[in-house]
């Protein structure tokens, strides 16, 4: 058992890594993007867009001040 | 140009996967002896060579607009987070990577450490080389084998980061120290860069977008992701220093 939850950790550690907002960011704005793409809306600047926010979240997560 | 892209990102992502790697078997080679560093070096690259082997011809086998969702998002992810973590050392928040501080670490740690051998090898030697070939080296293979099927050629993928490594080895051989001259930080921001402008680019492909200008759209990318970096470092580098003076 300590062994499947050490590689499942490995694993979440290597592909997620220190911050899960990244991950999660990514897959929702992926999701929203195929929504609108499969309407047949333009969508291509929805990725960079949410790049730009998903990179901009975790950075503040890190770097605001301590209250 | 794709080519081009896919042969630089996999060198510079390989290289200073290596440098890395490198560090920590000098340290284990100088002070617990060369024997038993390489054979954990050696069983790495087995080791490495059995993922790629299994992992390559699957990835192949998978339609190419599924492939590049799964592997844009995930190279997306990746590349997030190195280029978080060298924004944050490019404006001062985070330690810039020091091999030379590493290596002193690496180097006590590795005196001090008891000796237990088995199967004839120092057992802390052997498992600190492999682990340290072989972590570095799995993020390599996931990077050239997600590049190389994406863009249809492993190959060439492989020929990149067989020339760093192949670089990286020689340089350490030939120094006989760990390599703090490369300039690791600037080499990550930009694999960074690059990751992010690839995930971004097939992800958004993958699920449906038609890019204006096909593949020419990830020039486009690429400089709109150079320019939020360079804009995030200049904020948080502005954020430091409003803050050391409140203070």
């Amino acid at each position: 058992m300590g062994y499947i939850k050490n590689f499942g950790l490995f694993w979440y550690d290597f592909i997620v890594g220190d911050d899960w907002s990244v991950a999660v960011g990514v897959v929702i704005a992926l999701i929203i993007t195929a929504l609108l793409a499969h309407q047949d809306v333009t969508a291509w600047w929805l990725m960079p867009l949410a790049v730009v926010a998903v990179l901009g979240v975790s950075l503040w997560r890190v770097t605001r001040p301590a209250d | 140009m794709s080519a081009v892209f896919l042969l630089v990102s996999t060198f510079l992502a390989s290289a200073v996967e290596m440098v890395e790697a490198l560090t920590i078997v000098l340290a284990v080679g100088i002070t617990r002896g060369w024997r038993s560093a390489l054979v954990g070096v050696g069983s790495a690259v087995v080791a490495l060579a059995i993922v790629v082997a299994l992992l390559g011809p699957a990835l192949t086998r998978i339609p190419l607009n599924d492939l590049r969702i799964v592997v844009g998002a995930l190279l997306l992810i990746f590349g997030l987070q190195w280029l978080r973590k060298a924004i944050l050392r490019a404006s001062g928040y985070k330690a810039l990577h020091d091999e030379d501080a590493i290596y002193q670490r690496e180097l006590a740690e590795a005196k001090t450490a008891d000796t237990v051998v088995r199967a004839s090898v120092d057992w802390y030697a052997f498992t600190l080389s492999f682990k340290g070939v072989f972590l570095e080296g799995l993020e390599v293979a996931f990077i050239v084998l997600t590049f190389g099927s994406t863009q249809g050629s492993i190959p060439l993928a492989a020929v990149g980061a067989a020339a760093a490594i192949l670089i990286v080895g020689l340089a350490g051989v030939f120094i006989h120290a760990p390599l703090s001259r490369v300039p690791e930080n600037t080499m990550k921001f930009a694999v960074g860069v690059m990751l992010t402008t690839f995930g971004t680019f097939w992800s958004a492909e993958g699920v449906g977008v038609n890019w204006p200008g096909s593949d020419a759209a990830i020039i486009g990318v690429l400089a709109f992701v150079l320019l939020i970096s360079f804009a995030f470092v200049a904020a948080l580098r502005q954020q430091r220093t409003r803050l050391a003076i409140a203070e």
